[in-house]
C-alpha cells in the first residue's frame, strides 16, 4: 500500500553573506523546490557537487546551520511538518544516512553510535541486540562494535552509516550520497539495502551525483540544475533515445550516457548567487524562446511528470527540431589520457570545469 | 595500554627534563653572577664583622672563584641532595622548600581543581546558551578577569572581605605569638580560604574560554547534526557528544596552566602574606638569597615541567584517536 509521505513545496534555501564591506547579501543556493516522496518508492535527486543537495536533505530533517534561512511548505503524512514537528519525528519516523564518517563522533565506539541514545538499560540491551543483528546482515564482525569510526575503512563506515538508520524502524530514509568512494561490489551492497528497504515499504530519498546509482534504484529522478529541479521524470524514461525525457539538459546529461554517445552541450551550470532571471538552462539551451531569458518558467505537471521549461509540451512531442551538436568537446582523450576511465559523473565534473576554466580565462 | 610506548614516552620525558634542569641552572647561575647581588653581603647582613672573618666566608660561598668552578662545585652539591643553606632561613634550602612548597601546593592544588572545574562548568553553560545573558556574563567576567592583574584583583579581595567585612585574617600564615607547629588545621584553613579562593577565581577565565569556544566548535560539528537529525536533543546531547569531546582537551590545558598557577601564587601569596614557596621566592629576591633562590628556580621548572608532561601523556595515550593510531615515535 502508498502513502504519500513527504511533500516538499517550492522550498527555498538561503544563506545570509556578508561581502564586501558590511554588505548583506543573499545567497540562494535552492529554488523553489517541489519534491514527493510515497512509502515504499525510493526517489533519487540527481545533482552535482555543492549543488545543495545535503542543504535538501538537512532541511527536511530541521538541521539547517543557523545561518541558512528556509521558505516555503513541507508535510508529513498530510500535515505540516514545521520545525517543531521536525524534531518530535526525526531519528524517529525519518532517518538520514549521513554521506561521510565525519557525521559519527570520534569518540564514541560504533556500536553505542549505532544505537543511539538509550532510555533505559532495557532499552539499550534490546537496541544492541538489533544492532548486531544489522551488523551480522552486513557482514560487520563483533570487533567492528568496538571500534573508533577512524578505524573504520571506507566500505564499513558506509555500512554503519546506513545502519544508523535501520534501528529505530523509520519510514522514511534520506540517505546522502551513500555510494562515492566504494568499489563496484559496495556500491552494488549499498543500493541493495536501499532496494531492501523500499522493499520494507518505506520512503527513500535518495540523494546523489552519480546517475548510474540513480537510474539502477530509484522509480523516480528529479534532475537538479542551479539550484533548481527541472525535471522530475520516471527511471523508464531514461531509455532508448531518451525521446520521453522532456527537458533539454535532462536530454543532454542522458546522451552523455557511456552507453549512449556521451554527448553533452557546452556551458556550465550557473553558479550560486549568478543565476539568471530568466530560465536556469538558457545560455545552454539549443531552443529558447523569446520569454526564456527574462521569465522564470516554473515547474508544471505534464502528464505523470514535471517540467520547469516553457517549451515542455512541444519537446515532449519531440516536436522541436533538435540542431545538430558538434561533438568536439569530448576530443579531451588526448589531454588526459584516463579520460575514458573515469566515470560518468567524474566525466561531467571533468567537462564543467574545463568549460568554466574556459570562460575565466585560464 | 602499551607499556613499551610509554616506557619510551617517560624516558624521553626524563632525559629532557634533565637537559632542562642543566640549561636552566646555568642560565640562572649566570644571572646571578652577572648581578650585584654579594651573597656574602647578604649573610652578613647588620652584624659588625672583621676582615678576617668576611675572608673565611668569601672563600665558604667561592666568591673568588671562577665561575665554571662555581657552576660544577655547585650542581655537584646539587646532586649530591645538596641545595646549600638559606642565607634568610638559616636551613638547610631543602627543608625550606619542602615546607614552604607543601604550604604553596595545598594552595595551589586546591585552587586548581576549584578553577578547573567552575571553568568547565561555566565554560560548559555558556557554550550551551550562547549568545544568552548566561553566556554575556560568563564572557564579561572573564574578559574582566583576564584584563586585571593578578595583585590587583588580590588586594580587591583582600580588602573587601579581611579588611571592610573583617571574615579573614589579613594575613600572616601564623597567627601572631604561636609557633608554627601549634597551629590548629582551623586556622590554617581559615588562611587558605582567601587566597584560595581568589587564585582559582582567577584560573577560571582561561579555562572558561576555552571550553565554551571548543563547545561552540563542536556543537556546530557534523556529528552534533546527525546526533540532532537523529532526535537527541539537550543535556544529553551536551553530555553524549559535546563534554566527551571537550573534556580531554580541557583536562589538557588545566595541566599546561601549572606555570600561570605558579606565577599566579608567587603574587596571590605576597599580598595575602601566605607562606608559600611564592613568598620564599620574592624573600629570597629582595634579600639576596643565593641557594634559596637557585633551588626555587629549580624547583618551579620540575613543577612546570611535571605539568606538561601530563598534558602531554594524557594527550597521547588517553584519546583513543592517537593512541590506537599510531605508536609514540622520537
Ligand atoms: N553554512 C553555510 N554558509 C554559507 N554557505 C553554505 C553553507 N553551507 C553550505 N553552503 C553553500 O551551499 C552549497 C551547497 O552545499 P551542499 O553541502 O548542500 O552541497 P552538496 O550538493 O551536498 O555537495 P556535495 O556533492 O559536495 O555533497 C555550497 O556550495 C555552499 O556554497
Ligand atoms: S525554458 Fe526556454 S531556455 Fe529554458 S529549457 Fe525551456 S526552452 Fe530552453
Ligand atoms: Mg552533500
Amino acid at each position: 500500500m502508498q502513502e504519500k509521505l513527504l511533500e516538499v513545496s517550492n522550498i527555498s534555501i538561503s544563506f545570509l553573506q556578508y561581502s564586501a564591506g558590511l554588505r548583506q547579501s543573499n545567497l540562494k543556493v535552492i529554488s523553489d523546490l517541489t519534491l514527493d516522496i510515497s512509502s515504499g518508492e525510493i526517489v533519487a535527486v540527481l545533482g552535482s557537487s555543492g549543488s545543495g543537495k545535503s542543504l535538501l536533505a538537512h532541511s527536511i530533517l530541521g538541521i539547517l546551520p543557523s545561518n541558512a534561512s528556509l521558505s516555503g511548505k513541507m508535510t508529513y503524512l498530510g500535515k505540516d511538518l514545521n520545525q517543531k514537528r521536525k524534531e518530535k519525528i526525526r531519528g524517529d519516523e525519518i532517518a538520514l544516512i549521513p554521506q561521510s564518517v565525519n557525521y559519527l563522533d570520534p569518540l564514541m565506539k560504533v556500536s553505542n553510535q549505532v544505537i543511539g541514545e538509550c532510555e533505559n538499560e532495557e532499552d539499550k540491551k534490546s537496541k544492541l541486540l538489533k544492532q548486531r543483528e544489522i551488523f551480522e546482515k552486513y557482514g560487520l564482525s563483533k570487533e567492528v562494535d568496538d571500534m573508533y569510526p577512524f578505524q573504520l575503512s571506507g566500505g564499513m563506515a558506509r555500512r554503519v552509516l546506513v545502519s544508523t538508520a535501520l534501528i529505530s524502524n523509520p519510514k522514511l530514509v534520506i540517505a546522502d550520497e551513500p555510494t562515492p568512494g566504494l568499489d563496484e561490489k559496495s556500491v552494488e551492497e549499498t543500493l541493495n539495502h536501499l532496494r531492501q528497504m523500499a522493499q520494507d515499504n518505506v520512503g527513500v530519498l535518495l540523494i546523489t551525483h552519480d546517475i548510474d546509482a540513480a537510474l539502477s534504484v530509484a522509480d523516480k529522478i528529479a534532475i537538479f540544475y542551479a539550484g533548481y529541479v527541472i525535471e522530475i521524470a520516471n527511471v523508464e524514461d531514461f531509455s532508448g533515445n531518451g525521446e520521453n525525457l522532456i527537458h533539454p539538459y535532462t536530454k543532454a546529461l542522458y546522451n552523455a550516457l557511456p552507453q549512449t554517445d556521451f554527448k553533452l552541450t557546452t556551458g556550465h551550470q550557473p553558479l550560486h548567487g549568478e543565476l539568471p532571471p530568466g530560465c536556469p538552462y538558457f545560455e545552454r539551451c539549443d531552443n529558447p524562446t523569446e520569454k526564456c531569458s527574462n521569465n522564470l518558467p516554473i515547474l508544471t505537471e505534464i502528464s505523470d511528470k514535471k517540467v520547469r521549461c516553457y517549451r515542455a509540451n512541444e519537446f515532449k512531442n519531440n516536436n522541436v527540431a533538435i540542431k545538430e551538436e558538434s561533438s568536439d568537446e569530448l576530443h579531451h582523450t588526448d589531454e588526459i589520457g584516463s579520460f575514458e576511465e573515469l566515470n560518468y559523473s567524474e566525466k561531467l565534473d571533468y567537462i564543467e570545469e574545463k568549460d568554466s576554466s574556459k570562460e575565466a580565462g585560464v | 595500554m602499551n607499556y613499551k610506548t610509554l616506557g619510551k614516552f617517560l624516558t624521553y620525558k626524563f632525559i629532557r627534563l634533565v637537559i632542562l634542569i642543566i640549561a636552566v641552572s646555568i642560565i640562572s647561575f649566570l644571572l646571578i653572577d652577572l648581578s650585584p647581588i654579594d651573597p656574602v653581603r647578604a649573610y652578613i647582613g647588620e652584624m659588625a664583622v672583621s676582615a678576617e672573618q668576611i675572608a673565611k666566608l668569601q672563600a665558604y660561598w667561592g666568591v673568588n672563584e671562577p665561575l665554571i668552578s662555581k657552576i660544577t662545585n655547585w650542581v655537584g652539591n646539587i646532586l649530591q641532595g645538596d641545595l646549600g643553606t638559606s642565607l634568610i632561613y638559616r636551613t638547610p634550602v631543602v627543608d625550606v622548600i619542602s615546607e614552604r612548597f607543601t604550604a604553596s601546593l595545598t594552595l595551589m592544588f586546591t585552587s586548581w581543581v576549584i578553577s578547573g572545574v567552575l571553568g568547565f562548568t561555566l565554560g560548559t553553560l555558556a557554550g550551551m546558551y550562547r549568545g544568552t545573558w548566561i553566556d554575556k556574563t560568563v564572557k564579561g567576567y572573564c574578559y574582566i578577569l583576564l584584563a586585571a592583574p593578578t595583585f590587583w584583583i588580590a588586594l580587591l579581595f583582600l580588602m573587601v572581605f579581611s579588611v571592610y567585612l573583617g571574615w579573614f585574617p589579613t594575613g600572616l600564615g601564623v597567627p601572631v605569638g604561636k609557633l608554627a607547629a601549634d597551629v590548629t588545621i582551623w586556622e590554617w584553613l581559615v588562611r587558605l580560604i582567601l587566597p584560595a579562593i581568589t587564585l582559582s577565581l582567577l584560573g577560571v577565565a582561561q579555562i572558561a574560554m576555552f571550553t565554551r569556544d571548543k563547545l561552540i566548535n563542536v556543537l556546530s560539528s557534523d556529528f552534533v547534526v546527525f546526533a540532532k537529525s537523529r532526535g537527541e536533543s539537550g543535556w544529553n546531547l551536551i553530555k553524549r557528544h559535546g563534554i566527551r569531546n571537550i573534556l580531554l582537551p580541557a583536562i589538557t590545558l588545566q595541566f599546561l596552566s601549572f606555570s600561570e598557577l605558579f606565577g599566579g601564587a608567587v603574587l596571590v601569596e605576597q599580598v595575602f602574606s601566605y607562606p608559600g614557596i611564592g613568598q620564599a621566592a620574592v624573600a629570597a629576591g629582595l634579600k639576596s638569597d643565593v641557594p634559596l633562590l637557585l633551588g626555587i628556580v629549580l624547583f618551579s621548572t620540575i613543577f612546570v615541567f611535571c605539568g606538561n608532561a601530563i598534558a602531554d601523556l594524557i594527550y597521547k595515550f588517553v584519546d583513543p584517536r592517537i593512541k590506537e593510531g599510531e605508536s609514540y615515535e622520537q
